[in-house]
């Protein structure tokens, strides 16, 4: 809806501007006569000439005048009132007429102006508001999206919910039947160890049974056959079970217990010894790194100096139960133990003030010095750097050094050598020369393309020139009406000498500029269009190179390209001039190169 | 590494006496005796039925033959070959039969584990334990012969009862806080005796020579439980593998757990080697045709093999057991110490193609070998740390801090390794497969190189 109506002012405000255009086509001052006929085909304006028609009559001059008099006035153009140049005559006094004709035509233009201005305004209002309601329906559509999404969401979210329920039930459901099977696990368990028992009890019953059976039976064929019997293994008579004997066994067992706890007690010594060295050597040790510290650091606080206190009747104690180590007393032992564990106390205490203090110098230098480690990285970056180049001279030396050798142990050889060097060393010149050599050329080449590309900028620039004057001098022949002529001559010399002016300063502005202002003549927009996309032939670019000698305004720009290549050629002088002292076989290519770029 | 000829055995009953010096193999009924040395016979004896067990007695003396289908137990002597002795069970019949440590009795167990008889052969006496438990290992004597530990089992009830070796007389006789007993093991020292739970209960009890409970270890509940227990030689560690795949060791002096040993599936991150053998077929090329491939034509079915050490991470194949089914080939069924207890070697029973090698100092994995086919049996050389392997093939595996071997066994008809066992020297290894057995001697220059 709002589209269309939006787009209704817009058509009518085009039409307006059509209107206008019209209009200000036709109220140039210079031919009025045919411009009253040509409004007249105009329909709109048809209405107004019959008016105009209808106001003035040979009868009503006077009165025509007086009321024309009175509408002037009343709009404010007091300057002058139109008179008859005769009384009651038809003509009329021509230079107050003009004037007032002059004025209403610059009131009617101003208008026109504001007219225009206001249209423009209202264009851009009709089209801000179109974006407006664009704007809006987008947003509104927007708006519908989320809601959607929204209400999208929401369903899935209960439907989630559903879900979590239905799997809690479910979740309840096999809990429940987990419990279930644990006490069916559990009654089967039973039952199946009490069946167990059951057989067990039958089983061993029948065991019992059957041996009796087996013993009732007096079973012959139970026996052993032995040829002859044989001794103990070890030699041995066997004994009477009696009562010593196996107070003799229970003997040999406990010995036998007592052998391996023993043993194993021996280990054990023999570990905890080694444990204990281990923790009198720590002890020493952190007495020994303790002790430094709490010295310098004595009577600084308070806390320090009841440490220092403590420690040194720890070091008695500890020395004391190093003393009566030894023997191994408890007594030792747990002075040993207690020292151990306040030495390690202090250590410990000791570590984290030193984290502290770490912590908070790291914060400190963190806070106030961020540039110092720059600083420093920088120097050690420069020291490293001098490093380096002492070592590459090191090198370098080295290297000269074995040279020398080479050379004194070997003559022919390392003339050899050294002439394969000397021819290195000149290949890597030449080498190096070569590299510059190109890089003047390829600066030569930039150059040239840079005063090719001018030369048909000024080519197609002249050809506008030619074509201007040529249409200039056309119409000059054509109307040879000396009023007109002389408007319309100054305001194109102007317009063509401003172009002139511009072309040899600014060459690629001057297009764009002139394309700007063309637009309102049409004379001069003609030629851009077609040559800005169209390569020049060669035969322009002669054209352009060669002078052309008739008209001031090509010498002018003429001599300015002259210049540029007079400065070329210097320029690729030198370049050859340079390239010949360096290498032969390419200033001969290059001069090729350079005659092809100038033919 | 030298092979010796292939001699014909009957059911893998095949041992070398304590002493080293003899060789005893029982072919059909007959058992012979040769010199470990030249392999020559010594011996030869003739026993009244199919051997179905033998034994070497502690003093390489005698050697006993059972037959368990008559009831029956022949002891031949070596240095009076002929004596002869014979036991005679009669119609209660016989299910085990073996030396006591002093090698001048005999224990046999009766059918149904009614009793145990113990006979003299000093004096002809027999003595009857009752009671005995039918377990996974109800009797065991200490490492010195001094003791032996039964279990019992009288009123739903498990006991132990510590006997001294030497008359029989009744030690200890102690109650067990077990469910269902599976098992006991003397510790190497003879101070400590570990008692087990059947697998239905995680729980393994270690007691003192004179029947104090020194302490109770249980790794978890509800699941299955305990499947081997392994003492190291120096005592100092127990080892437990179990149903959960994992190996569990406990230390002598709190009998806590020091660490547990996993058998993951997939190896990454440590620094373990795992060795995988690799299969190559001799490729049949042109240079195959000569006289040399033609002589050694019956092992052109045999393929080559090797080992490779993969890069980690390597997936191990799982053999996934059936959870319907009774005992489910999962867990640590086989734990072995090497002799210097620095090394401990395990077996998982859904991973059957590998070998775990786990060091003991530094307590993680060391190696894992990957075979190409299921490991029969494997067993730690009694001087070195050096494992040898059999899978049922042609061929032959060693293992050793220093590297894997694989040695194809030069004998014709495919002779494949059913089981090994190390001569006490360690410097030849037995082999055996279904019919036959095979002497392999290390090359000892070499070893010591």
């Amino acid at each position: 809806m709002g589209e269309w109506w939006t787009s209704v002012p817009t058509e009518t405000s085009m039409g307006n501007y059509e209107i206008s255009s019209i209009s200000h086509v036709t109220m140039s001052p210079s031919r009025q006569n045919n411009l009253v006929s040509m409004c007249s085909s105009l329909p709109l304006s048809k209405s107004s000439y019959n008016v105009i028609s209808a106001f003035c009559t040979e009868d009503n001059i006077p009165q025509c005048i007086l009321y024309i008099n009175q509408e002037l006035a009343s709009l404010g153009l007091s300057c002058a009132c139109i008179e008859a140049s005769s009384p009651g005559g038809a003509g009329l006094s021509t230079v107050p007429a003009m004037n007032a004709m002059y004025e209403l035509l610059q009131i009617h233009r101003r208008n026109m102006c504001t007219l225009e201005e206001l249209e423009r305004e209202q264009l851009k209002k009709s089209s801000t508001l179109e974006h407006m309601q664009m704007n809006n329906s987008r947003l509104k559509d927007q708006l519908e999206f989320s809601m959607r999404e929204k209400s999208g969401l929401h369903e899935t979210e209960r439907q989630l919910q559903l879900k979590i329920k239905t799997l809690q039930s479910c979740l309840k459901t096999e809990k429940d039947e987990v419990q279930k099977l644990q006490s069916i696990i559990a009654s089967r368990a039973s039952q199946y160890s009490h069946d167990a028992k059951r057989k067990e009890r039958e089983a061993a019953k029948l065991k019992e049974r059957l041996s009796q059976l087996l013993v009732d039976r007096k079973d012959k064929k139970l026996a052993i056959d032995v040829l002859n019997c044989l001794g103990r293994s070890d030699g041995k008579r066997s004994h009477w079970k009696t009562a010593k004997a196996t107070a003799s066994h229970e003997g040999e067992m406990y010995k036998s217990l007592l052998n391996d706890y023993e043993a194993s007690q021996r280990s054990l010594m023999l570990e905890n010894a080694e444990l204990k060295k281990v923790l009198q050597q720590m002890k020493r040790e952190m007495i020994h790194i303790l002790s430094p510290r709490q010295s310098s650091t004595k009577g600084a606080t308070a806390d320090d100096s009841q440490e220092q206190v403590d420690s040194d009747g720890e070091e008695k104690m500890g020395d004391s139960s190093r003393e009566t180590l030894d023997q191994s007393c408890e007594h030792a032992r747990e002075q040993l133990t207690n020292s151990i564990r306040q030495q390690w106390r202090k250590l410990r205490n000791h570590m984290e003030k030193l984290d502290s203090q770490a912590s908070q110098a790291q914060n400190q230098l963190e806070s106030n010095k961020e540039a110092i480690p720059r600083e420093t990285h920088e120097d050690e970056m420069e020291r490293m750097r001098c490093e380096v180049q002492q070592c590459k001279e090191f090198i370098h030396a080295q290297q000269q050094l074995l040279q020398q050798q080479l050379n004194t142990s070997f003559d022919d050889e390392t003339a050899a050598l050294l002439n394969d060097c000397y021819t290195l060393e000149e290949k890597e010149r030449l080498k190096e020369e070569w590299r510059l050599f190109e890089e003047q050329k390829k600066n030569f080449e930039r150059e040239r393309k840079n005063f090719t590309e001018a030369a048909i900028r000024l080519g197609r620039e002249k050809k506008a020139f030619e074509e201007d004057r040529a249409s200039w001098l056309k119409n000059q022949f054509l109307n040879m009406t000396p009023f007109t002529d002389r408007r319309r001559c100054s305001s194109s010399d102007g317009q063509s000498a401003l172009s002139i002016r511009s072309e040899p300063e600014m060459r690629m502005s001057s297009t764009k500029a002139e394309l700007a202002k063309s637009s309102t003549y049409a004379t001069f927009s003609t030629p851009k269009p077609t040559q800005s996309a169209a390569v020049p032939s060669t035969t322009e670019l002669y054209r352009t190179l060669r002078l052309i000698p008739d008209s001031s305004s090509s010498r002018h720009s003429n001599r300015g390209r002259w210049q540029e290549s007079s400065t070329i050629d210097d320029g690729d002088n030198r370049a050859k001039s340079k390239s010949r002292v360096r290498c032969g076989d390419l200033s001969i290519f290059s001069l090729g190169e350079d005659e092809n770029s100038l033919t | 590494m030298n092979f010796s000829e292939v001699f014909k055995q009957t059911n893998q009953l095949c041992k070398v006496s304590p002493d080293g010096k003899y060789l005893a193999t029982c072919v059909q009924y007959r058992l012979v005796v040769r010199d470990v040395s030249t392999l020559q016979i010594l011996q030869l004896y003739t026993c009244l039925d199919q051997i179905s067990h033998m034994e070497w007695s502690s003093d390489s003396l005698f050697i006993l033959c059972a037959m368990y289908k008559r009831g029956l137990v022949q002891v031949w002597s070596l240095e009076q070959p002929d004596w002869h002795c014979k036991i005679d069970e009669g119609s209660i019949g016989l299910v085990s039969s073996r030396w006591s440590p002093d090698g001048r009795h005999i224990l046999n167990t009766t059918e149904f584990h009614l009793r145990v008889t113990v006979w003299s052969l000093c004096t002809k006496a027999v003595s009857y334990i009752k009671y005995p438990k039918a377990c996974q290992k109800g009797i065991d004597f200490s490492r010195d012969g001094c003791y032996m530990a039964l279990a019992e089992r009288r009123d739903c009830k498990d006991y132990v009862s510590v006997f001294v070796c030497d008359d029989w007389h009744l030690l200890r006789h102690f109650e067990t806080e077990t469910q269902d007993l599976a098992g006991l093991e003397w510790s190497p020292n003879g101070c400590v005796l570990a008692v087990w739970d059947s697998c239905l209960e995680y729980k393994v009890l270690l007691y003192s020579l004179d029947g104090r409970l020194l302490s109770t270890y249980s790794a978890y509940e509800w699941s299955l439980g305990v499947k081997s227990v392994t003492w190291s030689p120096s005592s100092q560690f127990l080892a437990i593998g179990s149903y959960d795949e994992k190996v569990r060791i406990l230390n002598h002096i709190t009998w806590k757990k020091i660490t547990q040993f996993d058998h993951p599936a997939a190896i990454n991150n440590t620094k373990a080697v795992v060795y995988k053998e690799v299969e190559k077929r001799p490729a049949v090329g042109s240079d195959d045709l000569s006289l040399h491939n033609i002589t050694i034509g019956t092992t052109l079915f045999n393929t080559q093999s090797k080992y490779e050490i993969c890069p980690l991470p390597v997936q191990i194949p799982v053999v996934k057991p059936d959870p319907d089914r009774a005992n489910p080939k999962i867990g640590v069924s086989t734990l072995a110490f090497s002799s210097d207890s620095r090394y401990l070697a395990t077996r998982n029973d859904n991973m059957t193609t590998v070998v775990w090698v786990w060091d003991m100092q530094k307590m993680n994995l060391e190696a894992v070998l990957e075979q190409t086919s299921a490991i029969r049996c494997f067993q730690w050389d009694p001087r070195r740390p050096r494992l040898a392997l059999c899978t049922a093939t042609t061929k032959l595996y060693l293992w050793s801090p220093a590297g894997c071997v694989s040695v194809q066994v030069p004998t014709e008809g495919g002779f494949q390794v059913q089981s090994l066992s190390w001569h006490c020297s360690g410097d030849s290894l037995i082999l055996l497969g279904k019919e036959q057995l095979c002497l392999c001697y290390m090359d000892t220059d070499q070893d010591e190189k």
